[in-house]
């Protein structure tokens, strides 16, 4: 039992690794890592909704939405699973919201110190594939808590891991086609090859 | 006042949303490795921009500012809903191959940043040309990266063998290291660089 989720949080922090290796959340994780610090808030913002929102949209599915999860309703044919996309994308939204307005209302400090990022984290593609990626895994309620803090764990590993080396990178002579976005591009894959080294690792 | 063919040609080389705007570029690397996905995820994503663009156009005067993200994302997710069905329908095979990246669209955030940033202050007919326009753009890239990925990759592209490969008794070594997902990145990276050495005003300052 406690083996089991150890390896699915292994897993999804190194060798799935939700920036790495399926290039989730690619917008945000280029355009806000210039410094550590902003990076880290996001990384730790990213790391609570996806906590939050992996288990309760497993919920959603094994008890709505699921083919024949309608059963204690008397509907046992039913298939919702098509609606799935926007009740995802709709609780996603939600939890934001409700997340900003009780940080702001018990823990100014860290909200304040999140700011436009909590809002910027509904579309942030990493939290719905994080959605998408367990309902297509068939993970359990239990698994998907572990999974959901596990693959943000990794994202925002990803996202400091960055833009510290970005901050380096602003000493160097970058060749004036590449500096910026193109410089970066690459930095990422250079990250993405040695992070497939985990890939080796069977668990 | 801009011209259509502005609207329509400026987003392909001059505002790439890619390389210029940094949008959308989650599945850029993602469904690349392959040609044939590729082609399908570039189609679904001219669709959804341009017929997300023109619906919000036609009710940006009647949207309320507070809760136009929210009626955005109800017409891109409805309009994703629809391409996700007609895949399923048609193209299984496929479907199953670019698995949960189909649905993001969603959060592809071309969709959400034209709708955003045009169709909210131009009319349908020009919101919906910017969303060809953008989806052209998008395209570019993505097929500029999966050609050259399948291609040198696997010595094969669309099924039909280029070069042949060691493997089969050819003479191509191939490449794995270009089917692997860090491949992505660097073609992109080397796209950009080609693409601000021709284009020199979209050199970021030091």
């Amino acid at each position: 039992m406690f083996e089991q989720y150890l390896a699915i949080f292994i897993k999804s922090v190194f060798i799935e690794n939700l920036a790495l290796s399926f290039f989730l959340g690619m917008c945000t994780f280029l355009a806000v890592s210039k410094k550590v610090e902003t990076a880290l808030s996001l990384g730790i913002a990213v790391i609570v909704v996806q906590t939050i929102t992996v288990p309760v949209n497993n919920l959603i599915y094994q008890n709505l939405l699921k083919p024949g999860a309608l059963a204690w309703a008397g509907a046992p044919d039913v298939d919702l699973s098509f609606i799935g996309l926007i009740s995802y994308i709709g609780v996603i939204a939600a939890i934001v919201q409700i997340l900003e307005m009780a940080l702001d209302r018990y823990f100014p400090a860290l909200y304040n110190a999140l700011g436009i990022f909590l809002p910027l984290i509904t579309v942030n593609c990493a939290i719905l594939g994080g959605s998408l990626l367990m309902i297509e895994r068939d993970y359990q309620f239990g698994e998907s808590v572990v999974y959901g803090f596990g693959s943000g764990t990794g994202w925002a590993l990803a996202i400091t891991a960055l833009a510290g080396i970005r901050e380096k990178l602003k000493y160097s002579d970058v060749p004036a086609g590449l500096r910026g976005l193109g410089i970066t591009f690459i930095t990422v894959g250079l990250m993405s090859l040695a992070f497939m080294a985990f890939g080796g690792i069977s668990l | 006042m801009t011209k259509p063919k502005e609207v329509l040609v400026e987003p392909i080389f001059e505002q790439n949303p890619i390389a210029l705007q940094v949008l959308g570029i989650c599945s850029a690397l993602a469904v690349t490795s392959k040609l044939a996905p590729t082609l399908i995820m570039c189609v679904s994503v001219i669709f959804v921009t341009a017929m997300s663009n023109a619906s919000v156009a036609l009710i940006r005067k009647q949207i309320p500012s507070s809760i136009r993200i929210i009626v955005q994302m109800t017409i891109i997710a409805s309009l994703v809903i629809v391409v996700e069905q007609v895949l399923k329908a048609f193209a299984f095979d496929v479907y199953k191959t670019m698995s949960v990246f189909v649905s993001l669209i969603i959060t592809n955030c071309i969709v959400m940043g034209r709708a955003e940033a045009f169709a909210m202050k131009n009319p349908v007919g020009m919101s919906f040309l910017d969303g060809i326009g953008n989806g052209l753009g998008y395209s570019a890239v993505l097929l500029f990266v999966a050609v050259i990925r399948e291609s040198l990759g696997s010595g094969k592209l669309l099924g039909y063998t280029l070069m042949k490969p060691v493997t089969e008794g050819g003479w191509y070594p191939t490449n794995g290291l270009l089917l692997l997902p860090p491949s992505a990145f660097f073609i992109i990276g080397i796209f950009i660089w080609i693409l601000r050495t021709w284009k020199k005003n979209q050199v970021e300052a030091a």
